[in-house]
């Protein structure tokens, strides 16, 4: 075969080997190409975490505005201390909003919701939530039910 | 007894030594500078006998396995009332494990067997010898634009098959099964990942073309140059391939998806 068949050939090959990354990017993984959204960070000390994990969303009536950094223990007072990547074009977040962890739907996975407190002043980078809500433990749940506490 | 032991001496030693050879053999093709005027047309013919002739049989292969996919995907998830997942789980399927895989187990036997094949005769008509003779290095001249193709070539089909093979389960699922289209694109976008999901099948893929082609070329380099000789070094390349392919994957996802 002649020299420039096999090279249109090897191109086109070359092509359709491009654009099927491009579609495996795009719609079956969704990446979006603009950068990743700047992000400040705030922390919450929770007594409970019970299986939030790391990169997961934290949301704001339902609408992610971050996710999770990092969660660590604090030695000194027992608690898990997480710490949210939130983007920056969320900064008006009440200084007196709570973190609540939930679960998605029955089975899925933890996340953090923000309710929205009524203070005028807003939260900066490193703060800490004043108040903080811990995972709904089922089993926990169940378990003082059948001992009958309250 | 003591030939038992001297012969079991003689295998390891023969192993040790086919494995130096084709270390030996795999950094002298591979090292030095490029031609790329006389190095590029021969590349170009590889790549195309290795990587465009290869693509009927990933396509539809890739076709059939996401089909299939969706069918047997759709049945087990019916049962949980979860049929809006099936994209999820065609998806990661695909990429995560049988797209470099199947890919590769194809890849040795459509193309790495011709490689040996090819390579094999060329050694017992002295092809190579001669070329030696003329002062062009058999390593640089045949055996480069073939291992460079199979490199390149691998990574490239796998990602052919997955794109079709995810289209072929969209096929199954949507049009024939009745899933609404959009929960079978947006859970899947959700779902998977590009840094993690794509990108480790990408690397999957590229070590297993490397390791595919390198057993593929060293075998038909190595053959006794006769024609039992070309046929067992044609075996040798399937299985080898293959048995790599398999035991590699489970170390790969091991170490990428086993948490460690």
């Amino acid at each position: 075969m002649r020299q420039r068949t096999v090279e249109i050939l090897v191109g086109l090959f070359m092509i359709v080997g491009m654009a099927s990354l491009a579609f495996l990017a795009i719609q079956v993984s969704g990446l979006s190409i603009q950068a990743p959204e700047q992000t400040y960070k705030l922390y919450a000390d929770f007594n409970d975490i019970g299986g939030l994990q790391v990169r997961g969303k934290v949301s704001l009536a339902g609408v992610t505005i971050g996710r999770i950094g990092a969660i660590t223990l604090d030695r000194k007072t027992y608690q898990a201390k997480v710490e949210m990547d939130i983007y920056r074009s969320v900064d008006n977040i009440p200084t007196d909003s709570i973190a609540v962890i939930r679960t998605a739907g029955l089975l899925g996975e933890k996340y953090v919701d923000i309710s929205v407190g009524a203070d005028t002043k807003n939260m900066k980078a490193g703060d800490y939530f004043y108040s903080t809500q811990s995972a709904l433990n089922l089993e926990k749940l169940i378990g003082s039910f059948a001992a009958g506490n309250k | 007894m003591l030939d038992s032991v001297a012969n079991l001496g003689r295998r390891a030693m023969n192993f040790m030594s086919s494995v130096g050879r084709s270390g030996l053999f795999l950094s002298n093709s591979l090292v030095g500078v490029p031609q790329l005027r006389t190095g590029f047309p021969l590349l170009m013919k590889q790549l195309y006998s290795i990587g465009v002739l290869s693509l009927a049989i990933i396509v539809v292969s890739g076709l059939f396995i996401g089909m299939v996919l969706g069918l047997q995907g759709y049945n087990i998830l019916i049962d949980y009332g979860s049929q809006q997942s099936i994209g999820v789980m065609v998806a990661l399927t695909l990429v995560r494990e049988l797209g470099p895989v199947v890919t590769a187990l194809l890849f040795a036997g459509r193309a790495g067997s011709a490689l040996t094949a090819e390579i094999g005769l060329m050694k017992a008509t002295e092809q190579l010898s001669s070329m030696e003779m003329m002062g062009v290095d058999p390593l640089r001249r045949v055996i480069a634009p073939r291992l460079w193709a199979g490199f390149i070539s691998m990574p490239i089909l796998s990602m052919i098959f997955c794109a079709v093979g995810i289209w072929g389960g969209m096929l199954v699922a949507v049009k024939w099964l009745g899933v609404y289209d959009g929960s079978y694109w947006t859970n899947m976008q959700a779902a998977v990942v590009f840094s993690d999901d794509i990108v480790n099948g990408i690397i999957k893929s590229v070590v297993f073309g490397f390791v595919c082609t390198w057993i593929a070329v060293y075998q038909g380099y190595d053959c006794v140059p006769t024609s039992e000789g070309i046929s067992a070094a044609t075996t040798k390349t399937v299985v080898f391939s293959s048995l790599a392919v398999l035991g590699l994957d489970f170390i790969l996802t091991a170490v990428m998806f086993g948490g460690f």
